[in-house]
C-alpha cells in the first residue's frame, strides 16, 4: 500500500468519527456543556463569590481553565474508549483488521477521531464561560497546544482501556476510579499552594496537574508548575502511551485471537 | 508468467491463490483448533472447505484473514505470506465473515464505502463501485436506510457487496447463505458464480451441502483440526459406490420386497428404500418390484450425494478420534 492509500484509509477512519460524533451529537457534546454550566453556576458563581481571589483572578476565571481541560480530557478517552470499544464488541473493527493499513494509521485516525471530540467540547466549554466571565488570553499558543497534547494523550489512554476492555463495565472503570479523582484532585478548581506540603507533594505526582496548570498558564498567565514541566510529562506520557498502543495492536492483544 | 532473458516466453505458471503450509493453532484455552493443516487452492478455482460444526473452518479462515494469529506455520495468499507481508497479503482478499460484523446503525453505502477506504481507494472511484455492487445484489434502494432495518437476507448480501469493495483476487465466504431462503440463496449463488467466472478465486464454506455441490471444482472436509480429504468434486463423488432411492408405490404393501444384492427398507405402506451398488441398474431394480408386484410411482434420491460422503468422512473420524487413547 503506497502513501497515498495510507492517507485515503486515515481519512476514512475520520470520517467515519466525526459522523459518529455529530450524528450522535446529543450524546457527545450536549452533556458536556450542560454539566460545565452547573459547575460554573454552582462552584463560579455561588460558592466563588465567597471564596474571593486566587492567584489575582476571580474563582470563576480561575477554574474556567481547568473546566475546559477537564473537558477535553473526560471527552476524548470516553471518545475513544466508547468508539473503539464499541466497534470491538460490535466486531465492526474486523473491518479494519482485515484491511490492508498498518497498525499506527488505525491509531492515528482514532486517535484523530477522540481530538476532534476533545476540541469541539472544549470550545463549546469555552463559548458556555462566555456568559459567565470574561478572559484576556495570554499565551494563545501555549493554551492550543496543552490542549492537543493532552487530549492526544487521553485518547491513547482511552485506547488502551478499550484493548483490554472484555465488557462494558470494564471501560467504565478507568474512568470512575482512576481519572475522575486525578483530574479534580489535578488542580482543576484550586492551586496546591492551598495544600498542605505533604499532599503538595503527592499532587506533584499527578499527570493531571501539569495538564491543568500548563493550560491555565496559557488562558490566565499563572501556573503552580514550571511550563518545561508541563511540556515534559506530557509529550513522555503520549510518546509512552503511543509506543504502548502499537505493541498492544501488533501482537493482537484483545483484538486478534 | 516467466520470461527468459531473450524475450521468449518459457511457460505460464498458475500461482496459487492459497498456500496453507502445517497450520497449527492452540488457542489460550488448549483448544487445539488446528493439527498441522496444509493445503492449496490453484488461482481462479471454486473451492469448498467444509466440515462439521468446531472442526476449525473458522479458525483456518481466521488465521487467512489475519484475524486469528497462528501458532505455527504459514498461509500465502497468491505467494504473499500473511504473517511476514501481511499488509499486501490483505490487500487480495475480500471477507465474508460468518456473523454479521457491520455497524447496524450506519447505510449500506457508507459501509460499503468506508470499507474501500481501508483499501485505499479514493472515494469518488468507491462511490462509482458502492452503487455497482448494490445494485448487482439489489440493495440499492436501501442504500441510504439504517442497515439494522434491513432482513437477513439482505445484510447477507450487504457483506458480498462489502467484500467485493476492493475488488479481490480471492474472496472468502463463510456460510454466506446461513438462513437465507431458497430464492435469495440461488440469487447469491449465481452472483458469486459470476465473480469467479471473472477470475476470483472464490473459497466457500457451507453447511448446504447441495451448495457446495454445485459451485465447487475442488473440496478440502476439515474434521477435527485435520484435513481428512482434499480432492476435486467429481473425483470425491466418484468414490461414493452406493446410492439410495426412496421410492413411493403406487398401492400399499404390506411385507417388505427381499431383492438380492439391494438393500430395501419399507418406511411405510407406500414407501421403500432402496439402497443399491452404482454398478447396479435400476431396471433391474424396477424389474425386479415389478415380479413381486411392487409398482413404483416415484423416485427420488434420499440424500445429496455429497451429504453422504460428508457424513461418512466425519463419521469415520469420529470413531477414530473416540478409539484414540
Amino acid at each position: 500500500m503506497s502513501e497515498r492509500n495510507f492517507w485515503i484509509g486515515y481519512k476514512t477512519i475520520v470520517r467515519k468519527e466525526v459522523t459518529r460524533i455529530l450524528r450522535i451529537w446529543g450524546q457527545t457534546i450536549v452533556p458536556p456543556a450542560i454539566t460545565m454550566t452547573l459547575y460554573f453556576i454552582i462552584f463560579g458563581e455561588l460558592i466563588g463569590r465567597r471564596i474571593g481571589q486566587m492567584d489575582g483572578f476571580t474563582y470563576m476565571q480561575y477554574i474556567v481553565p481547568g473546566l475546559v481541560i477537564m473537558s477535553v480530557i473526560t471527552n476524548s478517552y470516553g471518545n475513544m474508549v466508547s468508539s473503539f470499544f464499541g466497534d470491538k464488541f460490535g466486531m465492526h473493527i474486523e473491518e479494519l483488521l482485515i484491511s490492508p493499513l498498518p497498525n499506527w494509521i488505525i491509531l492515528a485516525g482514532y486517535v484523530t477521531g477522540a481530538l476532534t471530540r476533545g476540541l469541539l467540547v472544549g470550545a463549546v466549554v469555552m463559548a458556555v464561560s462566555l456568559f459567565f466571565t470574561r478572559i484576556e488570553v495570554q499565551n494563545p499558543l501555549i493554551m492550543v497546544s496543552v490542549l492537543i497534547l493532552t487530549a492526544i494523550v487521553f485518547a491513547l489512554a482511552g485506547m488502551v482501556n478499550a484493548i483490554f476492555a472484555q465488557k462494558f463495565d470494564d471501560i467504565a472503570i478507568i474512568p470512575t476510579f482512576v481519572l475522575a479523582p486525578l483530574t479534580y484532585l489535578g488542580g482543576v478548581f484550586y492551586t496546591i499552594s492551598l495544600l498542605p506540603e505533604f499532599w503538595q507533594n503527592v499532587s506533584v505526582f499527578n499527570p493531571i496537574l501539569y495538564m491543568v496548570n500548563g493550560f491555565r498558564l496559557g488562558m490566565l498567565g499563572v501556573s503552580d508548575v514550571s511550563l518545561t514541566m508541563t511540556y515534559g510529562v506530557i509529550i513522555t506520557a503520549g510518546a509512552l502511551l503511543f509506543m504502548w498502543c502499537l505493541v498492544l495492536l501488533h501482537r493482537g492483544t484483545g483484538l486478534r485471537s | 508468467m516467466v520470461i527468459d532473458f531473450r524475450g521468449r516466453l518459457l511457460h505460464i505458471v498458475r500461482m496459487h491463490a492459497l498456500e496453507v503450509s502445517d497450520l497449527r493453532k492452540t488457542y489460550k484455552n488448549g483448544v487445539e483448533a488446528l493439527k498441522g493443516v496444509s493445503l492449496t487452492v490453484a488461482e481462479g478455482d471454486f473451492f469448498a472447505l467444509l466440515g462439521p460444526n468446531g472442526a476449525g473452518k473458522s479458525t483456518l479462515i481466521g488465521i487467512i484473514s489475519s484475524l486469528v494469529n497462528t501458532t505455527s506455520g504459514d498461509a500465502r495468499v497468491f505467494g504473499t505470506s500473511v504473517r511476514t507481508e501481511r499488509s499486501k497479503a490483505m490487500s487480495y482478499i475480500g471477507l465474508v465473515p460468518q456473523e454479521l460484523n457491520f455497524n447496524q446503525f450506519e447505510k449500506p453505502l457508507d459501509i460499503v464505502v468506508n470499507q474501500a477506504g481501508y483499501y485505499g481507494i479514493p472515494r469518488n472511484v468507491a462511490l462509482e463501485r458502492g452503487e455497482k455492487y448494490l445494485k448487482q445484489l439489489n440493495l440499492w434502494d436501501k442504500a441510504d436506510k439504517v442497515s439494522r432495518t434491513l432482513s437477513g437476507g439482505m445484510k447477507r448480501r450487504l457483506m458480498i457487496a462489502r467484500a467485493m469493495m476492493n475488488e479481490p483476487r480471492l474472496l472468502i465466504l463463510d456460510e454466506p447463505t446461513a438462513g437465507v431462503d431458497i430464492e435469495i440463496r440461488r440469487s447469491m449463488w449465481e452472483f458469486v458464480r459470476g465473480i469467479n467466472e471473472g477470475g476470483t478465486t472464490v473459497i466457500l464454506t457451507t453447511h448446504y451441502l447441495e451448495e457446495a455441490e454445485n459451485l465447487c471444482r475442488n473440496i478440502a472436509i476439515i474434521d477435527h483440526g485435520e484435513i481428512v480429504q482434499n480432492t476435486d468434486m467429481k473425483s470425491l463423488l466418484a468414490t461414493l459406490d452406493i446410492e439410495t432411492f426412496v421410492l413411493d408405490l403406487r398401492e400399499p404393501i404390506r411385507d417388505c420386497p427381499q431383492l438380492e444384492g439391494m438393500d430395501i427398507v419399507k418406511i411405510d405402506d407406500t414407501t421403500l428404500e432402496a439402497s443399491l451398488p452404482k454398478k447396479k441398474s435400476l431396471n433391474n431394480l424396477f424389474a425386479e418390484l415389478d415380479g413381486q408386484g411392487v409398482h413404483v410411482l416415484s423416485m427420488r434420491n434420499k440424500a445429496n450425494r455429497l451429504e453422504e460422503l460428508f457424513l461418512g468422512l466425519v463419521e469415520k473420524g469420529a470413531l477414530q478420534s473416540e478409539s484414540t487413547p
